[in-house]
Formats: structure tokens, sequence, C-alpha cells
């Protein structure tokens, strides 16, 4: 066992753990940060997405002694008491069905509209190729993505 | 952390986007969603399912299980409208697992809306009816004068009392005899018909919705198990010491196989969930109890496991099909004379289709705290688990463990997809098992590995077809002959024709046998049982022979139904001749059916009923030289009677697409020597975002009654994109997944 401490969602927060135990298992299991989900456990769906320093990464197959830089996960991603622009267009869209890989494709498509805040639909499903739907919402996330960019600039533009 | 607040400008902001359309409900806290009741205050209870609050809000339980299919959201709209409540002053709660107040909280074959829309109708109208009561009773003035709507009760002289200032004299009115109850005209819906957001959007999207696998008790211990690989060994010894030295790992030890644990109530359920033998490991955190699991050495005595394979399996139906013969089903007028008639057309096919699993996104898992009866105290369990019958687990601690029912307490969460495995209660035998051995309480959670192997799968199956068309290019004779699966001589669930097939309702000269093939691998319900591979051989080969005949495909199939009837009077589970053509000419229209295609692309239709839902499907595919192929829109038209949420409805045929889509080109399940062979998504993969078509979803909402819609629009799938493949290449597929054929899904 060893101690880490690590930045989630703003906070510095101390684990002792074994050095290879994913960052998945760490957030769910020892900061009871269960938005974050199990899927595969060999980054092959996603559900297990977060950001560090602003990057998607599978947390499942990440080891918490490789993470380096701050964490973010679905319960940070609106620090304040708004929503994400992308939480509101999933509302909007009335996106989810089960609902289960739903954090992991907002994290992948966080990260895709920090960097390129007007995505074509390529841009959408390549950023989303990581993330499984077993219940078939793609058509549903790709429009979400697309109104969320158009909150996102609008948000950008008002300052 | 876990009580994030949104904030009321937030609210507003989405809201207004929606356009009032979809609406944005402020969620009770996570933890609070599954037992609202304690968060009420001064609430009054006008039924099981309806309390309004002296503030106006309005709760109404949902009380089937919740597993993406949206009917939490549906059954209490249907409520709402008939109680006149606006929907924005409604907070949906799921019910506590209690059928006594909710009757079978069960979620299956796409029976929900239909099994409850009438009982939904009389909870809210004997809302209505109370509230309406009360408002006579305080303004003084007739019943017959007042209505309810907009959660408020309105005196034809335009006076109002809201629902909030009648709760507490409502919930003192006599509840209404339900004969005497009356029902909205549908043309005043205001809720039924719109589209709603469904009630758990915010949660989830903001990562705080709780799911089976999300569960928290205090003192819990985290759990793996591991089956033998070949289903039917079991443990003799294994690494013990090596694996309790393991850090994290608490405890480990090897459950035997317990039969007890099988019994049911439930027909289709009985001789399923049957505990199999194998090794837990309980530990302080799931990465502990999975690393362990990886280094576990075990000992299997394998002297009854399966031997299942499935190429054998493949050889063995296509001598079954060559030999002919089976168990006869329906015998057609003269079908030999036909198929041998020389001025007749004839045609043969051998189609086959796989095992596939269910691979919810959410592996299988559950919670466990089994309490040790003490002197004076019988033995007592509680239990967490996304279950699609969740109340059925009681018998399993009864059966096996000898706790008494109602000294158990189930607690029924939100499911990460159902599809038909979360019917079967294995996963909760085994975290039943280790809670009782380890005497802690438990959280059991299957690896991806795990997942797979012990599916209860869709069961694969081969059919071997024959027909033949007339010179006026009609249907002269249709032979089947079905070989599937059975265990203990008894056909598995979805293996075998279901009686009601096209074109067997509606022609005479049919024939169909079926022979059954042993099988050791557990098989169970798949969304759309049987008729997700029926569809794929029927519609296929309906196709196959309108060619034969050099007819267009709409009106040889159109003209397959004969005159509009019903095919057994009244009965919702029969076939609707008229329903059935009108959805195919829809969408065909809509599709742009008979226009000239370029090359490389073609038009495939194909129709299909089940679960009382008339559906029609046309697929536009382009395939290139590679044999890569493109799903480039779907047109769906569908008559499951009037829609309840559009935007629900909507959701769950796309979804039945992508899911079609995705089963038909990728997944195949295969046994050696019983083992199964895909261990994780690399080897059995799930479609990604990039090939979904574009949906086009049309509904004919007919006067019927309103029936289910979480499977029906995946059947017709399939055939529809092989004889779009077949429009654009010229090459028939017999065989699902398109991958074995050498064709790439892009």
């Amino acid at each position: 066992m060893s101690k880490y401490t690590l930045s989630v969602n703003g906070e510095n927060l101390e684990v002792d753990v074994v050095p290879d135990m994913p960052l998945l298992w760490v957030l769910r299991d020892k900061l009871k940060l269960t938005g974050t989900k199990f899927g595969c456990g060999i980054a092959q769906c996603g559900s297990c997405t977060v950001h560090i320093d602003g990057v998607a990464v599978r947390s499942c197959v990440l080891p918490v002694s490789a993470v380096s830089g701050p964490v973010t996960t679905i319960e940070g991603l609106a620090p304040g008491d708004d929503l994400h622009p992308l939480q509101s267009a999933w509302i909007e869209h009335d996106v989810p069905q089960c609902g289960y890989c739903q954090a992991g494709q907002i994290m992948s498509a966080a990260a895709l509209l920090s960097s390129n805040s007007q995505p074509s639909d390529d841009d959408i499903d390549q950023a989303l190729a990581g993330n499984y739907c077993r219940c078939g919402t793609y058509v549903r996330i790709r429009k979400a993505v697309h109104t969320a960019a158009s909150f996102y600039n609008a948000d950008k533009r008002n300052g | 952390m876990n009580s994030k607040k949104i904030s009321r400008r937030n609210l507003f902001k989405v809201s207004a986007i929606a356009g009032g359309g979809l609406m944005l409900k402020l969620s009770l806290p996570a933890n609070a969603l599954e037992d609202g009741a304690t968060t009420l205050v001064k609430s009054s209870e006008l039924n099981f399912y309806v309390q309004i609050a002296s503030d106006g809000q309005i709760t109404i339980y949902a009380p089937n299980p919740e597993m993406g299919q949206g009917i939490k959201t549906t059954l209490p709209m249907i409520i709402a409208e008939e109680m006149g409540a606006n929907w924005d002053d409604v907070e949906v709660v799921l019910a506590p697992i209690d059928p006594a107040k909710f009757g079978l909280q069960g979620s299956g074959g796409s029976m929900s809306v239909t099994r409850n829309f009438d009982a939904m109708r009389r909870m809210g109208a004997s809302a209505r009816e109370m509230l309406i009561g009360a408002a006579s009773q305080l303004m003084e003035v007739e019943r017959r004068d007042l209505k309810a709507e907009s959660s408020q009760v309105i005196h034809g002289s335009g006076r109002s009392m809201t629902f909030g200032q009648l709760a507490s004299v409502a919930a003192q009115q006599p509840v209404p005899v339900p004969e005497q109850l009356s029902f909205k005209d549908p043309r005043s819906y205001s809720i039924i018909g719109t589209s709603v957001g469904s009630v758990d959007n915010l949660v989830i999207a903001t990562g705080l919705s709780k799911f089976g696998i999300d569960v928290d008790v205090p003192g819990m211990k985290f759990a793996s198990y591991t089956r033998c690989p070949r289903p039917g060994g079991k443990a003799i010894s294994f690494n013990r010491a090596e694996i309790k030295a393991l850090p994290g790992v608490v405890d480990a030890f090897i459950l035997q196989p317990d039969a007890r644990s099988g019994k049911a109530s439930m027909a289709f359920l009985e001789g399923l969930a049957e505990l199999q033998g194998g090794v837990a490991i309980v530990g302080d955190d799931t990465w502990s109890v999975f690393a362990a699991k990886a280094k576990l050495k075990v000992n299997w005595d394998e002297s009854a496991a399966s031997t299942d394979q499935w190429s054998k399996m493949v050889t063995d139906a296509r001598a079954i099909a060559a030999k002919g013969g089976g168990e006869v089903k329906l015998v057609g007028t003269s079908v030999p004379e036909a198929l041998s008639d020389s001025n007749n057309r004839t045609i043969e096919g051998f189609y086959e289709f796989p095992y596939v699993a269910h691979v919810c996104m959410e592996p299988m898992n559950c919670t466990v705290d089994f309490r040790k009866g003490t002197a004076g105290k019988p033995a007592s369990m509680e239990i967490w688990l996304g279950s699609q019958f969740p109340n059925q687990v009681k018998e399993i601690a009864e059966n096996m463990l000898g706790v008494k029912q109602e000294n158990v307490k189930v607690h029924g969460l939100r499911m990460g997809g159902g599809f038909g495995r979360r019917a079967v209660h294995d996963f909760a035998a085994e975290a039943m098992a280790i809670s009782h051995k380890s005497g802690l309480p438990v959280k059991l959670t299957w690896t991806r590995t795990d997942d797979i192997h012990n599916d209860y799968f869709r069961v694969g199956g081969f059919e071997n077809m024959k027909g033949a068309v007339n010179p006026d290019g009609k249907l002269a004779a249709w032979d089947q002959h079905y070989i599937g699966f059975a265990d203990s001589g008894k056909p598995v669930i979805g293996s075998g024709l279901r009686g009601n097939e096209l074109p067997m309702v509606a022609f005479d000269n049919a024939s169909v046998r079926q022979s059954m093939m042993p099988v050791a691998t557990a098989c169970g319900a798949w969304r759309a049982p049987g008729s997700n591979t029926n569809a794929f051989v029927e519609q296929s080969f309906i196709h196959e022979l309108a060619n034969l005949a050099e007819r267009d495909h709409v009106e040889f199939l159109t003209e397959l139904m004969g005159s509009r009837r019903w095919i057994d009077e009244g009965n919702i589970s029969a076939l609707n001749t008229g329903r059935a053509i009108d959805v195919i000419k829809l969408a065909a229209e809509k599709a742009g059916w008979g226009r000239k295609m370029p090359e490389g692309t073609g038009l495939g239709l194909a129709f299909y009923f089940c679960h009382a839902a008339h559906v029609a499907e046309v697929a536009e595919v382009s395939v290139d030289a590679d044999k890569n192929y493109r799903v480039k829109r779907v047109t769906v038209a569908v008559d499951v009677g009037p829609i309840i949420n559009m935007s629900g409805a909507i959701n769950q045929v796309q979804g039945s697409i992508v899911d079609g889509l995705s089963t038909m080109a990728l997944q195949e399940i295969t046994m050696q020597n019983g083992r199964i062979e895909q261990d994780n998504f690399h080897q059995y993969p799930v479609m990604r975002i990039a090939s979904t078509p574009e949906i086009d979803v049309h509904f004919i909402q007919s006067d019927n009654k309103p029936t289910g819609l979480g499977e029906p629009a995946l059947p017709p799938l399939a055939p529809a994109v092989t004889n779009a493949i077949f429009a654009a290449t010229g090459e028939r597929i017999r065989s699902m997944p398109l991958s074995n054929a050498g064709f790439k899904l892009v």
C-alpha cells in the first residue's frame, strides 16, 4: 500500500492503495465518486472516461501511481451551480436510455469541445469512437454535442 | 459532493431552449430517489401512487423497474394526465418493491404499457375525483360543475383551487368505486402523446444516478466470483493460501452448485438461476478481488461440464436439414406438389444465426446483507440490485437459504441495461451465498468476462427454407424447417416458431417442421426472443421469393396479407393485416421506395409483427467493392396504437435500430468444448457511433390499445439491411453476423 495525493474535482484527496489500482476503482470504491462507471476494464467501452489535465482518459486501465495531473470526473464537470452545456444539451435532447454510459460520453465530448468548439459530425464520431452506447442513443448524442457547441460558443461570446 | 445544486437560472435556461417540449425536472438528491416518502412533508396520500403536498408538489410513484425503456416516465405520465396535473408539478419516485400495493413490478416482454395503461388511468382518475370532491365541499358547489386541469380544480364560474390547497381534504374523500370512474377523451390530452424528457435525465447527466453497482452499504465488503470456464463444472480446490495473502483480500472460499436457487414461481424463470459452483473472493475493494481473481488456480471437476461446440452444431444442423423430417407443426394443402410442379419456380436457402450475448453496459452485480437469526429473531436479508423482476429474488433467499420471504427486503435500482438479461438472477444467488457464508454485507461485481461467459444467451439456430412461386408470380408454397435447441427435451427460450409469423398465418400452403438439438449452454430472453431471428429468416426469404417471381417486394408482401382483417378478431397479440399493410406502405413511401438508386446502393424492406406491434422498416445501404457497407438511413413505420411519450417512443425505435445493426453486423458467441470463446469487447464488439444511420421514425397512432415498444422495432432491421445489400449487390446473405461473410460495417 502507498499513499497518493490526488487532485479530484478541485480538491486534494489522499488515498492509501496498491500502486496498480486503476484510478477508476480509487474513484468509485475509495472516494465514493460513483458517477464514473465500470464497463470492461480494458479501455474498450469508455464508460470510465474522466479528464486528466483536461484530456479524456480511460480510468479503468490507468494505475493510480501513473496519474500525472488534476482529475475531473462527471461530478466535477460543472463546478458551480450551473450545468455544463453538454449536460443541458443531454437533457434537452432526452439522450439517455439506461444512462449507464452517458457520463463517459459526456466526458469524451467535453474534452472535444474544449479543443474544438465547432465540431463536425466526423469530429464527434472520432472523439466519441471510444464510447459504447449499448442502448443505441448515438443519434441523440451527436445532436446534443452540436447543441452544446452552440451553447458553448454563446457562453464564450457573452464572456 | 453528492448534493449538487442546480440553479433556477439554469433550469429556466434549459427549459427555454427546450421550447417547452422536453422538460427538465429538478430531482431529489440521488440518495432519496429510492424512498422518496421520507422526504415528503405534509403530503396527502390519495392512493398508493399519488401524493400531493400542501405546496402543490405532486409525487407519483413509478411502479415498474427502469432499464432504459423509459417506463419510469411513461406510466406516471398516464396518471398525471388522467388526474389533470401539470407535468411540471410532478415528481416521479421509483416505487418501493411492494407487490401488494404495486402489483407485478416487472419489466419484460414489452408489456408494461399494455398491462398497466388502464390501471394507471384508474389511479389518475381516482385522484382526480377525490380532488373534485374536496373542491365541491370547500367551494360549496356541485361536482358536475367542476373540472380538473393544470393542477387545479376549476368551477364553471371561473373560481378555482389548486391541488395543493385541496390535498388534505381530498385525502379524506371516499375512494371512488373503480367501475364508476370515467376517463378523459383522448382529444383533450395534454401530457399523453407529447415529448417528455426522462425523469432521471438530470441525475444521469450529472453522474448522481444510482445503479446497482453504485450501492454502498455500511461495513460492506466487495466480492468476485469465478465459475468453471466450462458450464456445469465445479471447484474441488484452489490456491487459497496464496489468494488470502494478497493485498486487500479478506476471505476466499468455494461454493458448491445449488439447484434450489433455480426454483421459481414464474414459469419462464423455472430452472434458471441455479447457483453454479465456483470460487468466491471477498476483499476491501473491487480491484483487490478482481486482481486476486486473476491469480486463481482452481482444480475443477469437469465431469458434468458442457461439451457444447458451435462448429459441431453447424455441421449437425446442416445434416439435419439435408435429411429433412422433424416435428410437424403445420401442414400446407399441397406443398410437395407445388415444390415439384415444373410450371413453378422454386428456391431453397439455409439460414444461420449465432448465439449472442446481452452485454448490458452495467455488468451484473448484487449487494446482499444476510443477517443470521438469533434467539427470537429469524434470519433476514437485505438485497440491492438492478432487476427486471426484483421481487423474484426473495424466492431465491427462501429456497436456497431458508430466509422467509417476509424477512427479505429488496431494493430495486435503476438498471444499466436489461434486454432480458436482468430477468434471471443467478448473480443474486451468488451474492446471497457469499454474504451468507462470509457473514458480511457484500457487493458482488462481475468482470466483463464473467458477464459474457455467464450470460443466458440469445439462442442460435438454423432454418432450411424452400419456396415456390407460380407463373402468375404468386406465392405457391412455403416450406420451413427450423433447427434449434432444447434443454432436457424442452425448446429453450427463443428457439422455435411462435406460430404467428408471416406468411403462415395468412397463407394456406405452408408447411413448418421443427428439429431440436441438445444444448448445455444457458439460454434466455434477449430483446424480442424468437422474433429477432425468425424475422431475419422469414422476411429475407419472402424477399427471395418476390425476386424469384420478378415482383416488387412491397407489392408481393402486401399481397400476402390479403384482405384487411384481424387474424384472430380483437386479439391484440394476433396480426392485423390492415395495420400491417399500412405500416409497410408508409415506410415505403417515406423512404422513397421505387426511386432509381445509384450503383452500389439499394433499398431493402422488412415487416414484422410481435409484441402486439406492427413495424415496417426500409434500410438504405451502400456497399463498395471491398464489401464495406454503410447503412445510410433507416425509415421506420410503427403502429403500437396511441403513443404515450413521443420522445421516449422515438428513442426506443432509434435504439432498436442501432442494437439490431450492431448485432447483425458484429456479434457472435461461440463455444469450444463448452467454454465461451469471447472474453471481452475486443472479441465481442458493440457498434460505435460512426456507423449510426439516420433514423426516420413514423407512427400510425391507430385507435387500438397502446402497447409496448421496447422490443418490436428490432426484429425487422436485420432483414431490411440484408435485403438492401441484395438490392445493391445481388448477393444474398443468409448468415449472421455479416462480418463472417466478409462484409464490414463502416
